[in-house]
């Protein structure tokens, strides 16, 4: 911890270079996985920061040419647990954070199937959201999203699977309430939503 | 809806499979959508500089 027992500093390597240019290149990645974990855009930054220099710390640990976007992410992952547990009221945070959203959804003008699906996503427990998060967003293969989050490969299948099931059954059922409205509007409005983007992306 | 070969109220075998595999593909489209959206906003300078401190300070490059 003190300066007198710290490694002599090591001049600027080009191994350092790569790293850190492939690490800048991830923030962005860093910044979105953290906004689906905390549902707070100021919480998720501070903890995208804390995961990039854990990484940036460790980089000597880590061998250039693998990947490293799924070692940040269970770099973030771990930051984020172990941060939870020393803190309860990260839950106090989660809890005023989706008020915020729910406060956001009244503006006319937000694009509603979004907000309804992140309250869709914010009802599914913990470890099935962060495995629909790295395999249904992130493009994360099965077997990273298993190395990600430390456990077996079958169990994040399982996860995914379990938090698609229960994703559309809250859209078209209602698994949440919010202004007397139908959430069976929220599944139609997500149809008509992904036919855009979808068509927007093909053509 | 869209299908007038079916008798009405009475969807055909697999249409709810058909359904739910549509269903599920719009959600997932939604899902990638919320993710990029943040990936896609302009990172804030912060990160750059307080990446760029520690560089300096682990190369010794601040004079220490």
């Amino acid at each position: 911890m003190s300066g007198a027992s710290s490694p002599p500093p090591k001049p600027p390597s080009a191994d350092d270079d790569a790293f850190k240019r492939e690490l800048v290149a991830l923030i962005p990645h860093l910044r979105a996985f953290a906004r689906t974990l905390t549902g707070d855009p100021t919480a998720a930054d501070d903890l995208a920061q804390d995961a990039m220099m854990k990484a940036w710390d460790a980089r000597a640990s880590y061998q250039m040419g693998t990947n490293m976007k799924a070692w940040t992410f269970m770099i973030l992952r771990n930051q984020f647990y172990s941060e939870k547990r020393r803190s309860w009221r990260q839950t106090q945070l989660d809890q005023e954070a989706a008020e915020r959203t729910l406060v956001a959804v009244d503006d006319p003008e937000s694009p509603v199937a979004l907000d309804e699906l992140r309250l869709a996503l914010a009802t599914l427990p913990e470890e099935q959201r962060e495995a629909l998060i790295l395999v249904g967003a992130g493009g994360f293969a099965y077997e990273e999203a298993a190395a990600i989050c430390q456990c077996a490969v079958g169990t994040v299948k399982s996860r995914v699977s379990r938090a698609r099931k229960a994703l559309q059954a809250t859209l078209e059922k209602g698994g949440y309430a919010r202004d007397g409205r139908a959430a069976g509007d929220a599944m139609r409005s997500i149809l008509a939503a992904a036919d855009r983007l979808s068509s927007v992306r093909q053509g | 809806m869209t299908d007038k070969s079916d008798p009405p109220g009475k969807p055909p075998k697999g249409a709810g499979l058909e359904e739910a595999r549509l269903r599920q593909q719009a959600i997932g489209v939604k899902l990638r959508h919320m993710f990029d959206e943040v990936v896609n906003e302009p990172v804030p300078d912060e990160f750059l500089d307080i990446l760029r401190r520690a560089d300096e300070r682990s190369s010794g490059g601040d004079g220490a």
